[in-house]
């Protein structure tokens, strides 16, 4: 029966729009969808499959651990060097792996955004989210490294959650930002290797942060990724530099990069299927 | 409840066209403008302008204060030549982009088709596209699976449904991408020219689809090429052209003045652009090709009276055998009648230099109300073909006949439709 509860006004929108949160969880059916096939397709027709999940964190940590650990002896807060960087790997691969694929999303359902209607959000969010099953084969694998070295993780595990949920706002609230400029700026592509590369740089991947004395090192933490990093070392490994702070400075820089995104993709999504 | 299902009030769209810009005059100037304008373009970006917009570029109206309703249940056609507006006029209605300026009112659930399969990824199956595809056109999973084996069956590829559909045919894939779409049931339906895919039978079966989705009493907003479909469809047509309304109203009129209008431009135009691009021939040269009726020109008909095809022709060189013929097709291009000028001669002619015309006379009562295909050609028997493949020319059928009459709603499925007398008596 014809409702007319459905009332649909179109016309031009001015200024700063709303986020339209309510649409947008009618339409998680199609979030899930768009992210069950990135997960299909992504190992489609390749030799090592899924694998490529696990080898792609795993052989940066023998690297680092040959150049940084062995060579430079940089110091790992009194944990074994392979395992202290493989525990920052972990998320920040999901991290990086995110922000390419939402950065690179809209542009690659060109065709479907000049085609149908949904919440173009769906898009990035999805390229986000299906990083998390890779994520989830890296993390086995660390937890056998654990196994191995014979590291019992803390009670500070059940905050772990968090600091997965952490990665994924820094992740989408970058990715948002860069998605919606890529529609116009395909700069944007040849930005973005550079950009987490010098991020990975940035972030205590290859050190600890404890390097930096107090209140440098919570400062630090306006790198969201310096609170997942450090967060996951102490939830899993039991640092006891406890970095409280810094996860507090790295939520509020995340949660405004993620607002902040949200809004400039909702600004620029009405141009994008003439744009794009 | 209202009864209006949209309601579109002085809606119009701006496109900008391509930065053509001045171009750059010196080394100098070019240097200038690559160091400045980054920094320029991000300053506007971060204001939320597109890419460009400080720039006076050129810009043109893709629709321009367009106006209508549409009532529940209503089928409307849009017609109107490539670049009119149709698919901006859709897309703004699909809320993919948005008007420049005006506004739109949709009540009910909307459901489009601009194109079918939009989002299969060749990598996943016949089932998984079906899934992922329902959900890209708004239908949840629920739906999708109470409506997954009747879209198996309507798309008929149920062996391969477990197959990755970059190893389908184009027939199959296409049909899958159908079968989804047609299984969508909003409460208002947006289609573009989708019927375009696919091969005669299916097409047929998809109008066959829309016709019964428009009988259950649903709005369809339906964009086609196709006179046939829009004339068995839709009650009410709507003519685009350069982003306006140049008319609007029942069906049959503003197609007709349409076809009128389009027949007038591309007889005359196209028809002389085709006859020189014929190849040449020593012998024949094809000046023109005229199609009356009641001594009107023109190539929309009607099929209560005879038409006369007159062919124009210039003989080079004495020929022997010289054949000028023409093929009524179909709109699939199957060829339903051939016939020969010569046909009311008893002996192979023999032909002299000079201008010609040969008029054939198809009587009355013998076409359908469809549009078929006038193919020109001239052969010299036995020898060549002297027009490669001719010209040809669209004709357009309307009913006049009397055939069909008492349920004029009944479309006429076969080719021709002659008048065949008929009597019946009752037995004592």
């Amino acid at each position: 029966m014809p409702s007319d509860s459905h009332i649909i006004v179109v016309k031009p929108s001015k200024g700063w729009i709303s986020l339209k949160l309510k649409e947008l969880w009618e339409y998680r059916e199609l979030l899930y969808f768009m992210a069950w096939r990135d997960i299909k397709v992504r190992y489609k027709q390749t030799v090592l499959g899924a694998a490529w999940a696990i080898i792609q964190p795993f052989f940066t940590m023998v690297v680092f651990s040959i150049f940084f650990g062995k060579l430079a002896r940089v110091p790992s807060d009194g944990l074994p060097y392979p395992i202290f960087a493989y525990a920052a790997l972990v998320p920040w691969t999901f991290f990086a792996n995110g922000l390419n694929q939402a950065s690179n999303s809209l542009v690659g359902s060109a065709n479907l955004i000049k085609k149908v209607y949904f919440p173009r959000l769906v898009v990035p969010i999805s390229g986000v989210i299906s990083g998390v099953f890779d994520f989830i084969l890296a993390f086995l694998v660390l937890l056998g490294l654990m196994l191995y070295y014979g590291i019992i993780p803390t009670l500070n595990i059940v905050w772990l959650p968090f600091l997965l949920l952490l990665t994924i706002t820094t992740s989408l609230g970058v990715g948002l930002w860069l998605s919606a400029l890529n529609v116009q700026f395909r700069d944007v592509r040849y930005t973005v290797p550079f950009l987490t590369q010098f991020w990975l740089f940035a972030t205590p991947i290859a050190y600890p942060s404890s390097l930096l004395s107090e209140p440098w090192r919570t400062l630090y933490g306006i790198n969201p990724m310096v609170g997942v990093v450090e967060g996951f070392r102490w939830a899993l490994l039991g640092t006891d530099t406890a970095p409280g702070p810094i996860i507090i400075v790295s939520s509020m820089v995340a949660l405004a990069l993620l607002v902040g995104g949200a809004f400039y993709f909702k600004r620029l999504e009405k141009t994008f299927a003439d744009v794009i | 409840m209202s009864s209006i299902a949209i309601r579109v009030e002085n809606l119009s769209k701006q496109y900008r066209i391509g930065g053509q810009q001045k171009g750059y005059k010196t080394l100098r100037d070019t240097l200038t403008e690559t160091l400045i304008s980054p920094f320029r373009r991000a300053g506007g970006l971060l204001r939320g302008q597109p890419y460009g917009a400080s720039k006076l570029d050129e810009t043109i109206w893709a629709l321009k204060d367009v106006s209508f309703e549409i009532k529940r249940g209503e089928v409307v056609g849009i017609i109107g030549r490539n670049g009119a507006g149709k698919t901006t006029l859709l897309k703004i209605l699909s809320r993919i982009s948005e008007p420049t300026e005006g506004q739109a009112e949709i009540r009910g659930r909307v459901g489009s088709l601009l194109e079918v399969g939009t989002g299969f990824h060749p990598e996943l199956t016949g089932r998984e596209n079906i899934y992922l595809n329902g959900a890209i056109l708004g239908m949840k999973k629920a739906e999708i699976e109470r409506k997954f084996d009747e879209m198996v069956d309507f798309a008929e590829i149920e062996r391969f449904i477990d197959t990755p559909v970059k190893h389908y045919s184009s027939g199959m894939y296409v049909r899958l991408a159908f079968a989804v779409a047609a299984h969508l049931e909003p409460e208002i339906l947006l289609v573009d020219e989708v019927l375009s895919v696919g091969d005669a039978a299916f097409q047929k079966k998809c109008l066959g689809k829309m016709g019964s989705v428009a009988q259950e009493g649903r709005t369809i907003l339906f964009v086609s090429h196709n006179m046939i479909a829009v004339r068995n469809l839709c009650s009410r047509a709507i003519w685009l052209q350069d982003g306006f309304i140049l008319h609007s109203g029942a069906t049959s009129g503003v197609v007709d003045s349409y076809l009128r209008e389009n027949s007038r431009t591309e007889s005359i135009d196209a028809m002389a652009t085709i006859i020189r691009s014929l190849p040449s021939d020593p012998a024949f040269r094809l000046d023109s090709v005229d199609i009356r009726q009641d001594g009107r020109p023109g190539n929309v008909v009607v099929n209560g009276q005879p038409v006369e095809v007159a062919i124009q022709y210039s003989v080079l060189q004495r020929t022997t055998g010289l054949r000028v013929y023409f093929d009524l097709c179909d709109d699939h291009g199957n060829i339903l009648i051939r016939t020969f000028h010569d046909d009311d001669a008893n002996a192979i002619p023999t032909v002299d230099p000079g201008d010609y015309e040969s008029t054939a006379v198809i009587p009355a009562n013998l076409l359908s109300p469809r549009t078929y295909e006038l193919r020109i050609r001239a052969t010299i028997f036995n020898v060549r073909t002297c027009t490669g493949d001719g010209i040809g020319i669209l004709l357009q059928v309307e009913a006049s006949s009397g055939i069909n009459r008492g349920y004029p709603q009944d479309v006429i499925r076969s080719a021709l439709q002659p008048k065949i007398p008929w009597r019946t008596r009752k037995k004592a």
